[in-house]
């Protein structure tokens, strides 16, 4: 392989500069993630560091904490506050803000509860109306953003309120509704986990992929004279990621398993990271973030793509709320108040998408909602009240915040802002 | 390019025609009364001070700002700019003084911005081939097309810039200040392309405070002053002419030195008694 490589007399179309590095092979890649940290471009680094200090410390308090039970646990709360996030991360991208994501699943969860309980509607058309309710207020967002100018602050700020005020009316003076126990929804969102099989089939499947679309690449770089990253890393890092899977399933497995619902939440987080990264609408997500105006001048039609990041926002955080109605087996007047907003929010920013746009990925959703969770999770366990859980998420947001600004002060210096 | 015929401009046909255009911005008046030709294989070099309404109309012709009034017609028919990307289906890129480079994305994210490769699912590698040859006409150094805009210098910015205006084979150029930020190479290199698109058949359009990139390359010199047009030139017209078209007056330095070799020149050129 190597003495193929040497005797090809063109140079590679990307490797004909010589004042640049190229770091080869598998010791080459971990040099270049180093050299990659050191400048600031931290990734999901920070948040994973994160979560082992967190898991490390809540662990040594109270084992139970790591408990396969308890992790099962953590990934059905997951999972309906990780749906909101990952709308969050969509108007992140283009740099704007919705303050009223939990006011918007709460009446959504309300909308199912009065549509399907008290109006008989099926529950598939009760929570198509809620999200699509939902994606109707994304739009409103959208046009006073578009064509009044209005900062997405204020008028989502306006919204949180407005919305709130919907909720309340449509429950009435019952105040809430309980959703019926046995019902599909209510299963779904409390008790439903994969057979043992398909989660490990499942766990596969990422590394699979990750191989054959990695040698799928290589060839056609190779085939286009492009410099292509060796294939012994591509295979080392799949194996990697299958066995690391695995032993995830397998220890969730001692439990219940894994949850129907966070299987529902990864499945949107890696259809939403596919947008982002591999389709012209995701790059114009970014362009959009990164300079609005230079993304205008490309023809990229800006409204369009303030509006879909708006839409598709309010519309996951109704679905959201309708998997959390699922969750309590209940719509109330509580249902999206109190810190389910904030943690959505800082769900979003602990994953590592910036707060100033154009930066972030689908995936910090997931992370970021892990670590949420945990703490909260965490907390419960020691048995302490609301009152410090609040100050601790608090601080840890403060703190996701400060390493966001810090590393890119640090791309700053390093050119990769 | 939706409407309008593929086949190469026949050189000489008029491309471009501005006819009145102005534009106001509240009070002020940047552009007034502008009229402009371009013809297919010709290049106008755009030329005035600071203020003289260059880039504003620049800007007008790349969909940015709309005219206040007058008329634009491209290849004989009338057409309204009405955004940026209207400009670009009609065949017509820009390179803006200011790049209008998004610093977050990759340079390969950059050059096919709005244009690319397969929508859902993008054709990376296609795109980075097509974007390391454009950058290799241009002879460019650029190391990585897979670095941020962020780490690169000015020049290489410009460089990426340019690249961007060549890909969708436009049929009229407009280059806003293009060698600002270049080194000797760089700055050859892209009078040389703009000669390589004029013979091509494309129109070009410059703008450009260098008096001696304007000579090298520019088939006409038009001169704006104060939002006006102030006069067209050959570019064998004397640097005087210029530097007083351009600043409205005649007695500048340029003007006496000038006056002093001509003084020079008759003394030696007096017959001896």
């Amino acid at each position: 392989m190597s003495r193929q490589v040497e005797r090809a007399a063109p140079p590679q179309l990307d490797r004909a500069d010589v004042r640049v590095k190229h770091e080869a092979g598998l010791s080459g890649s971990i040099r270049a993630f180093v050299d990659r940290v050191r400048s600031g471009d931290l990734g999901s680094l920070p948040v994973i560091v994160g979560l082992v200090i967190i898991w490390t410390v809540f662990a040594s308090i109270n084992p139970i904490f790591l408990s396969s039970s308890n992790l099962v646990n953590l990934l059905f709360d997951s999972s309906t506050v990780g749906v909101i996030a990952l709308g969050i991360v969509c108007v992140l991208m283009v740099g704007e803000i919705d303050l009223s994501v939990g006011s918007i699943s709460g009446f959504a969860s309300a909308l199912v509860g009065t549509l399907w309980v008290n109006q008989g509607w099926p529950v598939a058309l009760a929570i198509l109306a809620a999200v699509a309710v939902g994606g109707f207020i994304g739009a409103l967002y959208a046009l006073l953003f578009n064509r009044l100018g209005m900062p997405s602050f204020v008028s989502t700020l306006a919204g949180l309120l407005a919305v709130l005020g919907l909720q309340l009316y449509i429950l009435g003076s019952t105040g809430s509704i309980n959703l019926p126990y046995g019902s599909n929804l209510v299963n779904f969102g409390q008790l439903l986990v994969m057979p043992k099989f398909v989660s490990f089939g499942l766990a596969a499947v990422p590394g699979i992929v990750m191989l054959i679309t990695g040698l799928r690449t290589v060839a056609r770089r190779r085939a286009a004279n492009l410099s292509a990253p060796s294939t012994g890393g591509i295979v080392t890092r799949a194996v990697a990621i299958t066995i690391v899977l695995e032993l995830i399933v397998f220890y969730l497995n001692q439990a219940r398993g894994i949850p129907w619902m966070f299987g529902l939440f990864v499945g949107l987080v890696i259809a939403m990271h596919y947008a982002l990264t591999r389709t012209k609408w995701g790059r114009s997500m970014s362009a959009v973030g990164g300079n609005r105006e230079a993304a205008r001048r490309a023809g990229i039609n800006v409204r369009l793509i303030y509006s879909s990041a708006f839409v598709l926002c309010s519309m996951l955080a109704a679905f959201g709320g309708v998997l959390s109605a699922a969750r309590l087996a209940s719509a109330s007047q509580q249902a999206g108040t109190g810190d389910v907003n904030l943690n959505a929010i800082a769900a979003a920013v602990i994953g590592g998408t910036s707060l100033f746009g154009g930066r972030g990925s689908a995936y910090s959703a997931l992370l970021g909602i892990i670590v949420i969770q945990s703490i909260a999770s965490g907390l419960t366990l020691l048995d302490l009240s609301s009152s410090l859980r609040y100050m601790i998420t608090g601080a840890v947001l403060a703190i996701a915040v400060i390493v966001d600004s810090l590393a890119r002060r640090s791309r700053v210096s390093h050119g990769r802002a | 390019m939706i409407d309008t015929p593929d086949e190469p401009v026949p050189t000489g046909e008029l491309v471009l025609s501005l006819r009145g255009i102005s534009k106001n911005f509240g009070a002020v008046s940047a552009l007034t009364d502008i009229d402009l030709d371009v013809h297919a294989g010709e290049v106008v070099a755009l030329v005035g001070d600071n203020g003289a309404g260059k880039s504003t109309l620049v800007k007008i012709l790349a969909g940015v700002h709309q005219p206040s009034s007058g008329t634009i017609s491209y290849r004989g028919r009338q057409v309204t700019l009405a955004d940026p990307s209207a400009a670009l289906t009609l065949g017509i890129a820009t390179v803006f003084q200011d790049l209008a480079l998004c610093e977050n994305l990759d340079i390969v994210a950059n050059i096919f911005l709005g244009r690319e490769l397969n929508p859902l699912r993008l054709d990376e590698v296609a795109m980075e081939v097509r974007a390391w040859t454009l950058l290799n006409e241009l002879s460019a150094r650029i190391p990585s097309v897979r670095e941020v805009v962020a780490s690169l210098s000015g020049g290489q910015r410009q460089t990426v810039a340019i690249a961007r205006s060549l890909l969708l084979e436009p049929k009229l150029i407009l280059l806003d200040e293009p060698t600002a930020a270049l080194g000797v190479a760089q700055t050859a290199e892209v009078l040389n392309l703009i000669e390589r698109v004029r013979d091509r058949g494309l129109g070009v359009v410059i703008i450009s405070h260098n008096m001696e990139d304007v000579r090298a390359v520019a088939d006409r010199i038009v001169v704006l002053r104060l939002g006006r047009n102030n006069g067209i030139f050959t570019p064998d017209a004397s640097n005087q002419e210029l530097v007083s078209a351009i600043t409205g007056a005649s007695n500048n330095s340029v003007s006496r030195r000038a006056e002093r070799r001509q003084a020079r020149q008759d003394q030696t050129q007096e017959p001896r008694p």
